[in-house]
This record gives C-alpha cells, structure tokens and sequence, in this order.
C-alpha cells in the first residue's frame, strides 16, 4: 500500500472515461459555428483520462500515505488540532446549504443567514467584542482585515499618518507580513526573559507615528500576557489600536475575552477554536470582531435582522469595502456553528483542559528536554529540544523519529525566539492515555539520543517516503508533471 | 462528561497532582483579576446530536436551493454537476483533518494531490507553474496585482469594468491599503474598450487585468491588448473560466503573464459563496513572486520520488514582512475536490461539459431574444451566459420566475447603471431543453 | 572563515573588489555558511543604479531568504548569469564567484568600508 507512487497522469490511456454526462438535447450546432475558430484552442488540455475505479483507487491510495486528526495524536503548536466531530460534517453538507447560489434573492436564503447572524452573535459573546463579521477566509485574512480597520479609523481621526504596527519577535510570520499588505511598516518588539512583552520597550517605543499593537494572548509560548492591563493602557493612550491575534484563543473560552481584556480587534480562526477540519491546509475561516466605535468600518456586506427578516447590507459608507467574494465561508461556518451549539457552556472546560493538558505534558517532560521559560503555560507549550549534546541530535532528528512512534511531530523551529523549538500543543480532546503515550515516546526518544543516536539521525523508517532532498527541490523546482 | 472530552475525575486529579496543583482554576492564576470573565457565557447549554441536528435542519430547510429552484443564475459561480465521487473522496478524513503538509513523509496524499492540481491548472492555462491554491477568485485577482507591482515595481493596476464586480471591489480595497492605484476602463459593447484602454496604459502600469469569458459572458480579443500592455513593459493579467478553458484558447497562448480565477466550478458546490478555491498561475520568471503554498518534486534518501512544500522562502513565516503576501493556509480541500473533479471529466468529459454549455446557452439565447420583450444586447461570441434586455420590469420578472421555481437572471442593473432592465442569464450543462423551455415560456407570460 | 586581505567588506557581510575602475561585488564567506545551502539568486538588471545600502538582490537557501545591499553608489554593467543554473557556486567559493559588476559613483565611499583585516575582528 505504501509502495503506491504513480501520479494520476500516469494512469492516464487515450479514450477511458470517467465522467458520465446525458446528450445534447438542443440543437447541435459546431462549436465554431457560434464563436469564432481564432478564439478556441487548437490542441486539449492534457487532462487525465482514467475510469472511474481509477480514480476512487488512486486518490484513495494517497489518503492513506496521510496522516490526519482522525489518525493520531496531532500535537502541531499553534494550530490546534483538536477533534473534528463527525455530525458537524453531516450538517455542512445538507442540500439545504450546499445548493444555495450566493446571488439568489435574501427571501431564499432565510435559514442561512440565520445561521449566521446567530454565529455571529455567539462570537460576540466569547470575544466580549462588540460586532463581528464573518467576511474573512483565514486568519491570515482577519489580519489584513483588521490591519485595514485600524488604517480607517485612524484616517477618519486625521490620523492617516500613523504608518507603524509594531509586532513581537514571538508573533506568527504572518503578522508582520499582513502589516505590509495593508500598508503599514512592521516594527518589532523584543520579548523580555519571560518571553512576554517588556512594557518599558513597549513604552519607549510608541510614538505618533505609531499605528498599534499586534498581539497574541496567551502568547506563540503558551504564556499569558500578564501586564495586559498595562499594555492596554500603553497602547490607547499614545492613540494606537490593539490588535489580537485570536490563533491562541482555545485557551481563553469562558475565561478571558478580548474585548474585557481591552482589545480593539480580534481575529478567531474557526478552524482552530471552534473545531472545524483543517482540510489539509484549508479552507478555514477568520472572522473578525470589534469594538463599537469601528464597527462602521467592517467588511461589508454586513448581515442585518429586522423584525425577524435576515438581509445583506452594502451600504455604509466608511467600510474598508469588500475583502473577499461574498460573505465568507460559509461551509465553514456550519461546523463552527454547529461546534458551539454542542459545547454550549462547555466551551469553558474545552479551555480547562487544554490547558491541564498542555501543563502536564510540560511537567513530565521537563526534566528531558531543556525548558526555557518555566511558568505556568496555557494551551501549549515549548521546549528548546535536548540541547547540546554529545551526537548533535537536532530538534529535527526528535521530530522524525516521532514519526517512527506513530506521532505527528508538534511545531519545530518556532517561536524563532527559542532554539530548536518544539511548539507542543495537546488540545483537550486528548485522554491521558494518549499524552502519557507521547510523552513516553519523548522521553525514549532523549534515551536514543545518547544511545542509538543513528536511529534518530534516519528517522524516519517506516513512512511512504524517508527524509527529502529539501535543496533539490528548490534549487531546481519541478512544479509541475511533464 | 462530554463526548468531545475523554477526561474522568480520576484522570483529572492525577494531572493536577502531577502538575502539584489544586484545582483546574489555579493554572489560570496568571489571568489578571480585572479581565477575567466572572460569570458564565451566555449561551445555552449544549445540545445533543439529535437536538443539534433537529435545529441546524430546520435553518437549511428555511432555504430554497438549487435542487429546488431552476438556476439560471451565474455571474461568477456556477451550477454545474457535480460527480458523486468527489463528496466521498473529499470526505476522507485522512485529507480533510490534515494540516498544511508540514512533514512531508506523514503528507504525501496532500503533497501528491496538490501537485496534481498544479499539473491540471497548468493544463488548462498552458502556464509554466500553479501553486497550491488562493482563498477565491477575487483575492487571486489582487494577489496577482500585487505580484505584478513586485516585479515590475510599478504603482497602478489597470483592470476593465468588464471583470467581475465583486472582484474590482475586493481588488479596491487591497490595493487602496497597500498603497497603489486602480484605474478601471470603461466597456464598449460590451467588452474592453480598447482605446480607453491605450490611453491609460503608461510606465507606471504595473499590470491590466481582462476577464475572459467577462461578467457580460463575452470573449473578448485579446491580440491588441496584449501587444499594446507588453509594448510598455507591463504585465497582463488575465481572469478565466476554467471550464471555458476547454474550449478555449488558453491565457498562455495569448500572452499572458499571470492567469487567475475562480476554481468553484470545479466540483465544489455552491455553498452560498465558499468556502471555493482562487487559482493563480504564471510564467516561469514570475514563479518566485507567487504567494503562497507550492509544491514539488523530489526524492527521498532511497532516491524514490516525493513531493515536498517548496519556493519557502518567499512565504511569510520565513519572510515575514518582506514575503510575497501574507497568506498562510491555502484552499486545500477545495483544490482536492477540484483536482478529483477535473480528474473525473477528464480530457473529454470536461470539452463535452464546455461544449453543451455552449449549445445549450445558444439555444436559450436564441428562444429568449425571439420574444417580443426581450433582445439580446450584445452581438458578440459568447460561451454560457449571455444579457437580455426586457421591456418588462427586470425585477419584476425575476420575481414571478421565482415564484415558477425558476432562479432568474443576474440584474445588471445593480452594478451597472448603463444596464437597466439587462439580466444576465447563465446556462450550463445541468438545464435540460425541457427547463429552458420552460423558462422562454414563463419569460413569455410576464407582463 | 576565509577572509581576501585585499577586498573591502560591508557589516552585512558583502565583499567589493577593485578592478581598474571597475568593482565586483559578492556575499562573504561567513555569509554563504550562515545561509546554507543556496538555492537561487535573484540577478538585477543591466545598468540599473542602486544607491549604497539600498537591495540589489535577494539570495534564497532552503529556510531562509537574504536581502544583500549595495556597498556603495554604483551602475550595474555585469551580472554574473552563472548563478541563475548554478546558485550552490556561492556555496563553493563565495570570493571567486560575484554576483554583480559595477560602475562606481564615488571612489570616496570605499573608506566607508572595512578592510580584511577590520572584518575579520568584525566576525570575531
């Protein structure tokens, strides 16, 4: 099973057919009757022509060299990949959502903008945000968006001027790079030796030029921002915005929001937090919340109820406009929906435990691995790999052989801030047993270190494919077949 | 308990006492007082399945879809069939509860099957590399604007008033934020309008964007525009239909730079408005501007081939503020559900697909401007969507087609204000001659 | 570390070589090891000018990606088109291989740079 390794086009023999259509049931007329032969393509796209047993098999055949939540424990940091409850599925996929065309009549389309308006109102209760808009497709895209926000606000103040976010060294690469799509100039801030923010950098560093503050609460080390308050402070009262980053918010449900923790915008990523599958690299969802005084610049079209009648709204005047197509993921929003429904005041505990079981798995393996900060960590925690030691085991060599243990490896190399990290996040619908079964594996791991340090350098062994020649790839990219 | 939590009270006290803690709340002692939430969040107790379900299938039954309604509504996303293999190989979970193939040896299904629709997208387009997909047409259309500011570094994105409207919307506020101008060209008869195109285009062009199929349905002629953009070292941009690309001459063939669309046609449903996919394709010199994910071939240690993420080093967690966009996930799924799609028609089935939409628009358009209310308003090639103008209400009639079961016409009246009283029919391969006989009928009868 | 006695040196690790009136400009040794292994070289364009400091060229290895400056005021009037097929010659020899050949503006600028000797303290 493993063995298989033949692209599609491979399979591919002239005539088979895969596709079953009824007849042309109109007039017959040639194509270049009606448009002009200058305007067709002379020879076909070399699309593959297979049977359709071939097809179920082949791409059958390659989800099993995957490896999903519905695998194994999945531990990756920052992503939380928790349980993708199977009902959530059913329910996305009813006809009564999947057939509706985006541009029917809003008379048509009652049941799903319910849904949303009511997805909307639970996240502006878990956030403590004033408004939400589910618009945007990621969280990368709630950062454009909410980068976007705080430009119009600051414009609509005479502010325009204010060109600076400043960002810590521990954010997501995307937060620096959302700042320089909508415009802005990144700034970063060094973290202190608690790995949070220094409020004396931070002081010394706003200035009129100063946009606001991008940051993530817990932070990309699991450690919460303790002087939040006083970052709150620091941040408005040199006219800037605080932006959170709401990739770390499976810590926070039921216990902190951000909007009682001050801040002005929050992006959540559905996908994370609230359950949905993460498909693989996507699609996910990233709605952004508010405070009231910018909630006239959000994405339009904004859903509106009047008198029980749901209806789209494209007129208001100071939105930042339009970020992607339409309303936003909408399949997307289904399972979230779905999610919360069934956690209901359960989110809370989803919270407790994923931090239970990411200070547990810290605990027990502190004493193998060096541990950098040791605090009380939130949802997840990081590790500086083994550290110098006698064979030059890598935090890459741990990561492979973790494989070999029936592992997914957690997050490797980031936060940059630390040395050789390994980002851990367990997420709470981990049992004990699956964690004490890592973290054993971990444990035997830094054993092997010492004393069968070829069996990490190899890992790992028994996957579809063994370690990549990573420069050949990209020195000469061969992105596509033939 | 709850099924979502595997955690018994035992379990619970024997972490705490590992982490020599008393209870759960001491490990959020850290959260200041003054922000913490000191009461419940306000939202009901969780529902069982059975409740669950019962409700969420009483919002989709307030809806009327397409297995309801007769579509004849398009404009940029499109009823077309959907082969049942797809939902039941999109479904496995070993796909959908991955995450971006970080570890290539536990993702080869993700990395082969993205590499497969970079292969396909390339097929289509004739470009040179596709990377692994954008959130949706409208953001590939400004990631591309934004590419071709990189590369040329020039400030202003020319794009005609025949792209889609939501996708010069989308591109407005991209380019707004960053900094860089739009200028947009008016349309003639429906289609670019070449003079006013030659008179914007200067060496502060970055790039023109043309959508071909446009938002009116029509081809539109490439040759001089392309010559006119390249002559002043500008790049073309061009929006296209996948399906259309069947049939069609390929972007590449015309000259163009960066090819981009929306993907949802291929065998993703309509889902009211996503999540789809955005496709972005281009030359090779352009290939290490592209935004997001990509992957490639290589080999493992035993020399066996293997497929890896690639070109990292544009993407923003290694480039950070300098990277070439700051997207992060792509559209994973839907380019499984795309790639599976355009696997399944395969090199005839998709020609036959583009084939009968052509036919089968023809023969309506043909019924349609045979009425007495309503003519055709263009009199160019077109290949599934065309625009009647009728003397009847336009909002009244597709009201009373609704009221028949029949999805009517995009207005264009709503976005342009030269055409009032203009609807934008689409017909794809779905509509049978019986419904479309049905339609002409009903058109008939509205007065 | 190799260090050229001969050439002068930038703190972001560029080197420039003197030739008649003509100067190469490369990336140093201490450079391309810190780098890794190099995958592309981005190339400027003939006779284009770059003032001192400002990007002309961006070199990718697997993990990272570098932006590398001017050391000086200068006209681009070579490029080294070698790098394009074979990046890794950097990786070989990054004294021998440059990557651009230009035109000075201001000969003056050269004292703003450090000698061999003054780099490799530098490096230290």
């Amino acid at each position: 099973m493993n063995d298989y390794n033949q692209l599609i086009f491979e399979l591919s023999k002239p005539t088979r057919m895969s596709y079953s259509l009824p007849e042309n049931d109109v007039d017959d007329s040639a194509i270049d009757e009606v448009i002009a032969e200058k305007y067709l393509r002379k020879e076909d796209a070399l699309l593959p022509e297979v049977s359709e047993l071939d097809v179920v098999r082949h791409y059958t055949l390659l989800s099993n060299k995957n490896y999903g939540v519905d695998t194994g424990f999945y531990p990756l940091g920052s992503c939380t990949m928790k349980y993708n409850p199977k009902v959530n599925e059913d329910l996305a996929s009813l006809d009564g959502f999947t057939t509706l065309h985006p541009l029917q009549p809003t008379s048509t389309v009652q049941g799903a903008l319910k849904l949303m308006y009511e997805l909307q109102n639970l996240l502006e209760e878990i956030t403590g945000m004033y408004k939400v808009s589910l618009q945007p497709s990621a969280g990368s895209q709630g950062e454009l968006a909410g980068l976007m926000l705080i430009k119009a606000w600051q414009q609509a103040r005479g502010e325009g001027h204010r060109n600076k976010i400043i960002i810590p060294d521990s954010a997501h690469g995307t937060n620096p790079a959302s700042a320089s799509m909508a415009g802005y100039k990144s700034v970063e801030i060094k973290s202190n030796d608690n790995g949070t923010i220094d409020c004396e950098a931070l002081k010394a560093m706003m200035d009129e030029n100063t946009a606001g503050l991008m940051l993530t609460n817990p932070n990309t080390l699991g450690l919460f921002e303790k002087d939040i308050i006083e970052i709150e402070r620091l941040v408005h009262d040199a006219g800037g915005l605080l932006y959170c980053d709401g990739a770390n918010m499976n810590a926070n449900l039921g216990i902190t929001r951000p909007g009682d923790m001050g801040f002005d915008i929050v992006h959540l990523n559905l996908h994370k937090t609230f359950s949905t599958p993460h498909g693989g690299g996507g699609p996910g969802s990233g709605p952004i919340g508010v405070t009231k005084a910018l909630e006239k610049f959000l994405p339009v079209p904004r859903i509106v109820e009047i008198e029980g009648h749901y209806d789209l709204n494209y007129d208001e005047e100071n939105s930042i406009g339009m970020v992607k197509s339409f309303y936003g993921n909408f399949g997307v929003m289904i399972k979230a929906y779905a999610y919360i429904l069934t956690m209901g005041k359960n989110l809370k505990k989803a919270s407790q435990y994923a931090v239970l079981n990411a200070n547990y798995m810290k605990e027990k393996l502190k004493n193998h691995y060096i541990l950098p900060i040791d605090n009380c960590c939130k949802h997840e925690f990081v590790l500086a790999g083994l550290g110098e030691n006698e064979h030059h085991i890598t935090t890459l060599d741990v990561a492979k052989r973790l494989i070999d243990y029936g592992y997914h490896p957690p997050t490797i190399y980031f936060p940059l801030i630390i040395d050789s990290a390994l980002m851990i996040e367990p997420t709470e619908t981990e049992s004990k047993e699956t964690l004490d079964g890592f973290i054993e594996a971990l444990i035997k791991i830094s054993e092997e270190a010492k004393t069968n340090p070829v069996q990490l350098k190899t890992a790992p062994h028994h996957t579809p494919v063994r370690r990549l020649d990573e420069v050949k790839a990209a020195r000469e990219p061969k992105l596509r077949w033939k | 308990m709850h099924p979502y939590s595997p955690h018994t009270e035992q379990d619970i006290q024997e972490m705490l006492r590992t982490i020599e803690v008393q209870s759960v709340g001491d490990l959020f002692d850290d959260i200041p007082k003054q922000v913490r939430l000191n009461r419940d969040l306000n939202i009901d107790n969780g529902l069982s399945e059975l409740e669950l379900k019962k409700k969420v299938k009483q919002l989709a039954a307030m809806n009327l879809g397409t297995e309801d309604l007769t579509c004849f509504l398009g404009a940029g996303v499109y009823d077309h069939y959907i082969p049942s293999v797809i939902k039941h190989l999109a479904s496995r979970s070993e796909f959908s509860t991955a995450y971006t193939p970080y570890q290539p040896e536990l993702s080869q299904g993700t990395l082969q099957v993205i590499y497969e629709y970079q292969t396909m997208i390339c097929q289509l387009t004739g470009m040179d590399v596709s990377n692994a997909s954008l959130y949706d047409g409208a953001t590939a259309c400004a990631e591309a604007a934004f590419m071709a500011h990189a590369s040329t570094r020039r400030k202003t994105i020319i794009v005609s008033k025949t792209v889609h409207p939501m996708t010069r919307k989308v591109l407005k506020t991209y380019l707004t934020y960053k900094g860089l101008n739009m200028i947009e060209i008016d349309e003639y008869q429906g289609t670019t309008d070449l003079s006013h195109l030659k008179q914007a285009v200067n060496k502060d062009t970055a790039a023109v964007i043309i959508q071909s199929p446009n938002f009116f349905g029509l081809i539109e002629d490439m040759s001089d525009i392309e010559s006119w953009v390249h002559g002043h070292k500008g790049l073309l941009i061009m929006s296209v239909d996948p399906i259309s690309l069947a049939l069609l001459k390929s972007p590449s063939e015309y000259g163009a730079d960066i090819v981009v669309g929306e993907g949802q046609s291929l065998g993703n449903t309509l889902s009211y408005g996503g999540p789809y996919l955005g496709f972005i394709s281009c030359t090779k010199k352009l290939m290490r501007k592209l935004p997001g994910r990509v992957v490639g071939e290589t080999s493992d240690i035993e020399n066996k081939r293997a497929f890896v993420l690639t070109l990292q080093a544009r993407e923003q967690h290694i480039r950070r503020e300098k990277a070439t966009s700051n997207i992060t996930s792509n559209q994973a799924l839907n380019a499984l559900m795309a790639a599976v799609y355009l696997t399944t028609m395969g090199r005839q089935g998709l020609k036959k697909v583009a084939q009968l939409c052509v036919q089968k628009s023809h023969y309506a358009a043909k019924h349609i401007q045979a009425l007495p209310d309503y003519q055709m308003v263009f009199d160019k090639p077109f290949f599934k969507e065309f625009v009647v103008k009728t003397t009847v209400d336009s909002r009244t009639v597709n009201d009373k087609l609704l009221n028949k079961g029949i999805l009517g016409g995009y207005d264009l009246g709503d976005t342009y204000d030269r055409y009032e009283q203009c609807l934008l029919f689409c017909v794809t391969e779905k509509r049978t001659r019986s419904e479309i006989d049905h339609l002409v009928r009903e058109l008939e009868g509205i007065k | 570390m190799k260090v050229m006695a001969d050439y002068y040196y930038t703190k972001n690790h560029e080197w420039l070589r003197m030739e008649g009136e003509k100067a190469y400009i490369g990336i140093t040794d201490y450079a391309q090891k810190s780098m890794g292994d190099i995958v592309y070289v981005e190339i400027p364009e003939l006779e284009e000018f770059f003032d001192k400091g400002s990007c002309f060229s961006v070199i990718e290895s697997v993990k990272t990606a570098s932006d590398i400056y001017m050391p000086v005021d200068g006209v681009v009037t070579q490029i080294n088109n070698t790098l394009e097929e074979e990046p890794e010659s950097l990786n070989e020899d990054a004294y021998a291989n440059w990557i651009i050949g230009i035109q000075l503006k201001d000969k003056e600028q050269l004292k703003e740079l450090m000698t061999g000797e003054e780099y490799e303290t530098f490096c230290k």
